[in-house]
């Protein structure tokens, strides 16, 4: 069974101007233990589809779909208090900016013990053991003291960890990951990518990775979907789709990387959506170079 | 012949925290005797983490912030802004173009306006020739006419930066200093607007300075190499000597820390994940 089932999911927006469609009839399914990467521009409707599983849309947004089962349990069917109790327990989510979605009111320890006593029922003592035990596991040198730490203390490395100890702190069967490192350093997206599909393994939980980064992509997913403009380009597992990408939109975005230039200038998107024919045959040197 | 455009000898720059009533003050080195020069049409990449003092380096050259000690030669004049302060000259020559283009445009400013702005400062155009100017550059960096009379929150974060770059063009500098210009940006735009530098670049033989931690982008665009490791630069060459035979240690763990998108290394991965 999969852990999250989608199956044409339709977002759109209230706006001024009518009804905007943020994701336009999107499937997606990922199975226990696997990692799977969406990738897109800004605009192509990925972090809309996530936070539509999460429930965090604003009002205006009107979400709809087929099937939307995460364990087999209906979330379109729960009521907000029942999705309360498996959002943040059972599916948990990073953000993008790591010192912008921690409360710079609290220290970190306290934001991490909040999870803990809402969702498990610990006592203090056992919400402090927990808490620090956390932060070993996610790399962060000297526990005791960080715990008092408020945000503006540490580093966005550092507070990206504190995120992900409070998104981990449940046990989450599904990890969903939005641009975790977008925000970082290439050393410290190294470390904290490492971290992520280390603890992903360890505990067998699915990951979802939102990214842009075709990089980050190869680096970590197993299976991959491109979205587009709200709907979904292609799927294929990662080798599939760096070796042989179906759609043209994948093959634009391969192409558009700095590292596969051939010549002088990249190519870009615009130029080989309206122009299939020639972009098919241009793009073949660059993949073959690249393999 | 190569013209020298930029020259910087042991650039060192000091910052000086205050301390309070229990605290004494300190100082902070953020550039530690840096030396560089660039020749004209070149560009030189400047690579490293935040807090490495790459941006206090381009605020130099920008000539934004004096430097502590150390010489820097722009065009073979010495400049010294601490002691001789800035000729609308110097202003002209050396222009910068910031990371985020959704902070450094003036929401209440029309892009005519934006464009217009340098000149009106640091010329005596005439209003007609100034709007005329700011007709072409717009063509130039592939905007139009029309888009003249709109404000910056019409635009896309692509289009923005263009008009960053059409600012920072429009006194005619010979030396821009690009600050992480498309970190902010979408891939497929990132190439849009990496393909206009280059294009600007041959047509008015323009000499970059770019600031970037994306180093598949560094070895795109640059002539010449730097990297900075905490104020100080540990690694300085041409883009094949550094990306072939990186020398200082963490050179080699910026490399290794960089994602790989290409299908060997996938393949290396998988393996390795399978066996594990």
């Amino acid at each position: 069974m999969p852990l999250l089932e989608i199956k044409n999911l339709t977002v759109s927006f209230d706006t001024a101007a009518g009804p905007f469609m943020a994701v336009q009839g999107i499937d997606l399914s990922i199975e226990p233990r696997e990692v799977l990467a969406i990738v897109g521009e800004s605009g192509s409707g990925k972090s809309v589809a996530m936070l539509a599983v999460m429930g965090l849309l604003p009002n205006t947004a009107t979400v709809k779909a087929d099937r939307m089962a995460f364990d087999g349990v209906d979330l379109l069917e729960l009521s907000p208090s029942e999705r309360r109790k498996i959002v943040g327990k059972d599916i948990s989510m990073i953000f993008q900016e790591p010192i912008a979605s921690l409360n710079p009111c609290f220290t970190a320890g306290f934001q991490i013990e909040e999870v803990l006593r809402f969702h498990m029922g610990m006592d203090r003592a056992q919400r402090r053991a927990r808490a620090i035990e956390l932060m070993k596991l996610v790399g962060i040198a000297d526990p005791e003291e960080r715990l008092n730490s408020f945000p503006h203390q540490m580093s966005g490395g550092q507070c990206q960890r504190v995120m992900i100890a409070i998104a981990i702190a449940c046990n989450p069967k599904l990890l969903i990951a939005d641009e975790p490192t977008t925000a970082l350093d290439v050393t410290i997206q190294k470390q904290i990518l490492d971290l992520l599909v280390g603890l992903q393994a360890k505990y067998g939980m699915g990951l979802i990775m939102i990214t842009h980064n075709m990089g980050v992509v190869a680096e970590t997913a197993d299976r991959v979907i491109v979205q587009y403009k709200g709907r979904k380009m292609e799927e294929a597992d990662v080798l599939s789709l760096f070796e042989q990408p179906k759609s043209n939109y994948t093959r634009a975005l391969l192409s558009a990387l700095p590292e596969n230039a051939v010549g002088d200038r990249l190519p870009t998107i615009s130029d080989m959506l309206f122009e299939p024919a020639p972009s098919a045959a241009a793009t073949q040197p660059a993949t073959g170079a690249a393999s | 012949m190569s013209v020298t455009v930029l020259e910087g000898k042991n650039i060192v720059r000091d910052y000086h925290v205050g301390g309070g009533l229990f605290r004494p003050s300190r100082t902070v080195h953020a550039v530690k005797g840096v030396s560089f020069s660039v020749d004209k049409g070149k560009t030189l990449a400047i690579v490293g983490e935040s807090g490495c003092g790459k941006s206090t380096l381009a605020r130099i050259i920008t000539l934004i912030d004096p430097a502590t000690a150390g010489e820097l030669f722009i065009d073979g004049n010495k400049v010294d802004i601490a002691k001789d302060g800035l000729s609308k000259e110097m202003r002209r020559k050396v222009q910068i173009v910031f990371q985020n283009p959704y902070g450094s445009l003036n929401p209440r400013q029309k892009i005519g306006d934006v464009l217009g702005e340098p000149l009106l400062i640091n010329t005596d155009r005439p209003a007609d020739e100034r709007r005329d100017l700011a007709m072409r550059m717009l063509k130039k960096v592939g905007l139009g006419p029309e888009h003249y009379n709109r404000y910056p929150h019409m635009f896309s974060g692509g289009q923005r930066q263009r008009i960053a770059i059409a600012r920072a063009l429009m006194l005619n500098p010979s030396l821009l200093v690009l600050d992480e210009p498309v970190s902010a940006l979408d891939l497929s735009v990132q190439a849009q607007v990496l393909n206009l530098l280059a294009d600007l670049q041959d047509e008015f033989e323009l000499t970059y300075v770019f600031i970037s931690h994306d180093l598949s982008v560094v070895r795109y665009i640059a002539d010449d190499v730097m990297v900075m490791y905490y104020g100080e630069a540990v690694e300085y060459g041409s883009r094949d000597e550094v990306f072939a035979d990186p020398k200082h240690s963490y050179t080699k763990t910026l490399f290794a820390a960089t994602p790989r998108a290409d299908v060997a290394s996938i393949k290396a991965r998988l393996a390795k994940k399978k066996a594990a």
